[in-house]
């Protein structure tokens, strides 16, 4: 058996993604340690910064909300969320934001909303907050998952983010500028997007997963002929993300 | 209240200010965001009045606007997320209500929400933007047809437009601007000329206020001209935006006010407890909203114990170390 689990393998394959340089769009749960660790190991010059306006906190205890007063201490500048929309989508910003769904398609258009009829609904969910907004906005998004069929969807019951669309080139279609969907990082694997076709497919599995069990545990059918294994977390990395990112285990 | 000859006017208990600005269908935006600075001392004493038929407004909303709606108070809601950090992903009785089938809503993005205040600030019918472009949020209605165009429901929930400026095919979605009757703000400090300055995230409780008829304020505390004129780089709105001030000190608890407290742990959890139980959730607010008669006797139920674990280092802002679990 490994020695991490899925959350710490979760927040490192994400936080990889990260470069010196980004802005950070970090949101609720994982992506807040993906986020966390991403500046502390991979990207020392990566701003994070929340929808609600904190910009470059400095993050010594983790936040578990992007209104806790965590995102509020030592930033550059707090203000609020119109000048926090501002920066999302701002031109001479390569933003990269993290999200988590209920359900994503093969397109990484993501569901937080409702399972079930809209208005009499089998599950009500949180609603969009600022994912719709970022989705719109950002250069590119990494949506967090739970690896499970009945999130993997051919249809989602409701498209509150856009990722890219109906594939192809019809998101810029719908007239969003720039940005879509980078990367989908669940709890067995790392999914990316194809060039072209912005079809999902299998870019990494963890080790001790097998490309069958991500295949049957993905309701369309993907393409697994890219796939290699993913590097796995280093002992530093783990060190890290539990003894300076999340000591109090409140996300981990 | 002498002692504020300034704000002598505005300078009230709780109990006054609801009743001589909130009425049952009242339109109303409450200030903070998920777990910090919600105005609940106010809510409370919406909730204790019996207020009913609000029309909440509102862009991410967490304890607020669960024990507003859990009471009863809430008809219908335009919204963008319900939620409370760790303490409950989802709002529980938010979720509850929209399952039921008990309460209107409509839903937006938080962006869209603050734009539709900003616009709603600035006296504009309706603004543009590129977000939700391709999204359900512009394929479902929420609201009821027969609804629609009446009192501050606008005619519809959004338009889409072509940029009249370049002739290309690009599109963008007109939203319609929020005027509330009433905006709630917790604040830390109104001076003595009735400036208001939140220390912090704002938010959008700027844009909300500015876009209301009427601004309760509620403050931790109130602080002498010389103070708040001192460095008014700080301040959040001049006085004349403001038509009720009261003093309430932690006017924002079980939610989080910086550098004065931190989230409540403990009071979270226990809600996140009973929420989910209709019948524990009844017992709750008959304990610790009915069942006090002051916003005094609900932080003398706290405990000075666990107001001081939450106590806030006055200088990074939150609560060093609490245990947050």
């Amino acid at each position: 058996m490994a020695d991490y689990t899925d959350n710490e393998m979760m927040a490192i394959g994400a936080g990889r993604f990260i470069k010196d340089g980004d802005i950070v769009f970090a949101g609720t749960g994982v992506s807040m340690l993906a986020a966390t660790a991403a500046k502390r190991i991979y990207a020392p010059k990566a701003v994070i910064f929340f929808e609600t306006g904190g910009i470059d906190p400095v993050l010594d205890e983790i936040p578990m909300a992007v209104a806790d007063l965590r995102v509020m201490s030592g930033t550059a500048l707090n203000s609020g969320l119109i000048e926090a929309f501002s920066i999302v989508g701002h031109r001479k910003l390569h933003t990269i934001a993290f999200l988590g769904a209920a359900q994503v398609d093969r397109f990484g258009n993501l569901n937080t909303t409702v399972i079930g009829d809209y208005w009499k609904p089998k599950t009500r969910f949180s609603g969009s907050g600022g994912a719709c907004d970022v989705a719109s906005f950002a250069s590119g998004v990494i949506t967090f998952m739970q690896h499970e069929k009945r999130r993997f969807v051919e249809k989602l019951d409701y498209l509150t983010s856009v990722g890219w669309y109906k594939g192809g080139e019809s998101r810029r279609h719908l007239g969003l500028q720039r940005g879509g969907a980078l990367a989908v990082v669940t709890n067995l694997c790392v999914m990316r997007f194809d060039e072209n076709t912005k079809e999902m497919y299998l870019a990494e599995y963890y080790p001790g997963f097998t490309v069958d069990k991500i295949v049957e545990n993905t309701g369309f059918p993907i393409d697994v002929s890219r796939a290699r294994e993913a590097e796995p977390p280093s002992a530093e990395e783990l060190r890290i993300l539990r003894e300076e990112v999340d000591p109090q285990r409140l996300i981990l | 209240m002498s002692s504020y000859p300034e704000i002598a006017d505005k300078v009230m208990g709780l109990d006054e200010a609801v009743k001589r600005f909130i009425r049952d269908g009242s339109q109303i935006a409450i200030g903070g965001f998920t777990v910090t600075r919600n105005p609940m001392a106010i809510i409370y004493e919406i909730i204790r009045q019996r207020i009913k038929d609000i029309h909440l407004v509102c862009h991410s909303h967490g304890q607020g606007l669960d024990v507003l709606i859990g009471a009863g108070c809430v008809k219908r809601l335009e919204i963008a997320y319900g939620g409370n950090g760790r303490y409950a992903p989802t709002c529980i009785r938010f979720k509850k209500a929209v399952q039921r089938s008990e309460i209107e809503f409509e839903d937006y993005s938080n962006y869209q929400m603050s734009l539709r205040f900003l616009a709603g600030s600035l006296s504009i019918p309706f603004i543009p933007t590129k977000s939700g472009l391709g999204s359900d949020l512009l394929n479902y209605e929420g609201f009821p047809k027969e609804i629609r165009g009446r009192g501050k429901v606008a005619s519809k929930k959004f338009s889409l437009l072509q940029n009249p400026f370049n002739g290309e095919d690009d599109k963008v979605v007109l939203l319609p601007a929020l005027n509330p009757d009433v905006a709630l703000v917790h604040a830390q400090y109104v001076g003595e000329d009735g400036t208001v300055r939140m220390k912090g995230l704002t938010f959008a409780d700027i844009e909300q206020a500015k876009a209301a008829d009427i601004v309760i304020v509620t403050c931790e505390e109130i602080v002498p001209r010389s103070f708040i004129r001192l460095d008014p780089d700080q301040n959040s709105l001049p006085p004349f935006f403001v038509d009720a001030i009261v003093r309430v000190p932690y006017g924002a608890h079980p939610t989080a006010c910086y550098t004065f407290y931190d989230y409540d742990p403990k009071h979270l959890n226990l809600y996140k407890k009973v929420a989910g139980d209709d019948s524990l959730f009844r017992q709750y607010l008959d304990e610790w909203v009915y069942g006090v008669s002051s916003h005094e006797e609900y932080i003398e139920k706290i405990g000075a114990a666990q107001l001081m674990k939450i106590k806030a280092n006055p200088v990074l802002g939150y609560a060093v170390g609490l245990d947050r679990k």
